[in-house]
């Protein structure tokens, strides 16, 4: 009698273990951990200060980059903002998911990308809620809503403030909308960011970066920021603003210089995004001489990294951004 | 109770999971052709989006420019002796155009159905033409390498949309079946004609192998995006994978389909 009760109460269990192993697969896509920054293109590096090449500004989103002075940053009122939504695309650093599960029911409620030194944190909420008002306040991080479309993470992110992006070439404005697609295949995550935004750009600006998921991360948590005295004559004298006036940016024949690229495609505009801009840039451009610094060649044996001061595995130059080198402009004096 | 029984009743729960969980994995029964089956439609004219990398790709970069390229000190050599003129000479103006790097080189691509079992990328720029065949590709030991070589095409249809969760959901007897969306499309190509991933002449070589994924966006507003996740493997010519994920948007014809030749120094 007490055998067969076990043997019922085994049978049970058996078929419970086996039925719950052949249920449907509830994990969707996992997200979670690390992911490890490919970073061999240039979404976030650019040697030059004007570089607008490929970015659809608006005339309006083209005057405020050209007006821009990195040295903004270290006002004391400045230091501490963060960069807007799209850094997690164009910054250096992975991005480090998690599931944030409801605490009663433990389904999933959001998912989280932690912020890092200068970018806020991404939570993106799953449970279907609404996007507050227009008026209501915007944080660096934005509000984030997602849903899954098949294998696919869509991603919506709006107010967010004001802030630069692609190292410090351009801005995004209060109104702007991010739009992220997560695809992962295997151990690799592409995200397709699209940014539009009706003060600054003309068009959708569409940013692609590839991760590889990763037991070994760098990350550069966020942490708690504190203004101190970058620039002496910021403190002297705080009303000084930098800033360039119309036409008066230091640095905007650059990349002609560099690399004989006419000016008219280095000040962006949609229009240098596709194709056919080829054919104006035809009788215009002629190739510079061959490349001696910082071109990315591969390291010599024995050696850790490739040529040129900074640049990663890849051969590129570092993602902008506090934390990493100065880009030129930073720290320099003010417009007197 | 007999195993004999144990077994019979855990064999039976295990044959219908694996029936539901082949549902769920979008693996219809019996197989469809591969148009008939495709999960994402991606026929159409499309532009590419150049907003990254665009100095390397809009203009021919100058000669030892290899930022963003993990290429070995053989890579480097080869391209330090790239002469754009002799490749010209030598009928090579094609080696910037070859499967690797095409997706990134600006304009315009255009995708049919060669057949229920291909489907065909005409590409304008280098009026190139990408083969990509569903189930097994495989070369003949002595077929020639080509600048496009043989593509190997699969569906990887979408999981159902049903929540992650830290626990199952409570699913009722009228809850409506779970309908997957939306897929990706892999591509494996091999049997490459060496070939350029940069214009000025930074190499891939013959066993070079590329993995692609494509994956479709449809936006509310009624664009189509799509993002070819791209991954070239090449021990010889490059010390990690290359990795790089041009964007194209859909456009409604092919009014601005414009052919060109290849070129090697423009």
């Amino acid at each position: 009698m007490v055998n067969s009760r076990v043997n019922r109460i085994r049978l049970a269990a058996l078929i419970a273990v086996v039925a719950l192993s052949a249920a449907p697969v509830y994990a969707q896509i996992d997200l979670t951990g690390t992911w490890q920054r490919v970073g061999q293109n240039d979404n976030g590096a650019s040697r030059e200060p004007v570089d607008l090449l490929g970015m659809p500004f608006s005339p309006d989103g083209r005057a405020k980059a050209l007006s821009y002075d990195i040295a903004a940053l270290s006002a004391t009122e400045r230091q501490c903002q963060m960069y807007p939504p799209i850094y997690a695309i164009v910054g250096p650093f992975p991005l480090q998911f998690t599931m944030v599960p409801d605490p009663v029911t433990q389904k999933l409620l959001a998912w989280k990308i932690a912020g890092w030194g200068d970018r806020d944190e991404t939570v993106i909420w799953m449970d279907g809620r609404p996007h507050p008002s227009k008026n209501a306040p915007h944080s660096h991080g934005g509000f984030t809503t997602g849903a899954w479309e098949g294998d696919t993470l869509t991603a919506v992110t709006t107010h967010a403030k004001l802030g630069d992006i692609k190292r410090h070439r351009g801005f995004s404005s209060d109104r702007a909308t991010l739009t992220y697609r997560f695809n992962r295949h295997g151990d690799t995550l592409t995200v397709t960011g699209i940014l539009e935004d009706p003060v600054y750009m003309a068009e959708p600006y569409a940013l692609t970066e590839v991760y590889r998921l990763t037991t070994n991360p760098n990350n550069f948590p966020l942490t708690a920021c504190e203004p101190i005295e970058e620039l002496p004559s910021l403190h002297e004298d705080p009303t000084l603003v930098p800033h360039y006036l119309p036409g008066k940016h230091p640095a905007m024949n650059e990349v002609t210089e560099h690399y004989n690229i006419p000016l008219e495609a280095v000040v962006g505009g949609p229009e240098t995004m596709y194709p056919e801009y080829r054919k104006t840039l035809k009788d215009k451009y002629v190739m510079p001489p061959p490349c001696k610094e910082g071109c990315g060649r591969p390291p010599a044996p024995g050696q850790g990294r490739g040529q040129g001061q900074g640049l990663n595995q890849q051969g590129e130059p570092p993602a902008g951004g506090r934390g990493a080198a100065p880009p030129a402009g930073r720290g320099a004096a003010p417009p007197q | 109770m007999s195993r004999g029984l144990v077994v019979v009743v855990a064999s039976m729960v295990l044959a219908f999971g694996l029936v539901r969980l082949d549902a769920q994995r979008g693996n219809p029964q019996p197989p469809r052709a591969p148009r008939a089956a495709a999960p994402i439609d991606l026929t159409g004219y499309w532009v590419s989006i150049v907003t990254q990398d665009w100095r390397w790709r809009m203009v021919t970069p100058r000669k030892g420019d290899y930022q963003g390229i993990p290429l070995t000190l053989a890579a480097a050599k080869v391209a330090d002796a790239w002469d754009p003129a002799k490749d010209e000479a030598a009928g090579q103006q094609c080696k910037s155009y070859g499967a690797p790097a095409l997706m990134s080189v600006p304009g315009r691509i255009h995708i049919t159905w060669q057949d229920d079992n291909t489907l065909k990328v005409d590409a304008d720029a280098g009026t190139q033409t990408r083969v990509l065949r569903f189930g097994a590709a495989q070369a003949a030991a002595n077929t020639p390498r080509t600048w496009q070589g043989i593509s190997e095409a699969q569906w990887l249809p979408a999981r159902p949309n049903v929540p992650l969760q830290l626990r199952p959901a409570e699913r009722t007897a009228d809850t409506p079946p779970i309908r997957p969306t939306g897929g990706s499309l892999q591509v494996v190509t091999k049997n490459l004609r060496a070939g350029y991933l940069r214009k000025n002449g930074v190499p891939y070589s013959e066993n070079a192998v590329m993995t692609e994924f494509w994956d479709l966006y449809k936006r509310p507003n009624g664009e189509e995006w799509l993002t070819i996740t791209t991954q070239v493997e090449d021990p010889l010519y490059l010390r990690t994978a290359r990795l790089v994920a041009p964007v194209f948007k859909k456009e409604a014809d092919g009014s601005k389909w414009d052919p060109t030749p290849c070129s090697s120094t423009w």
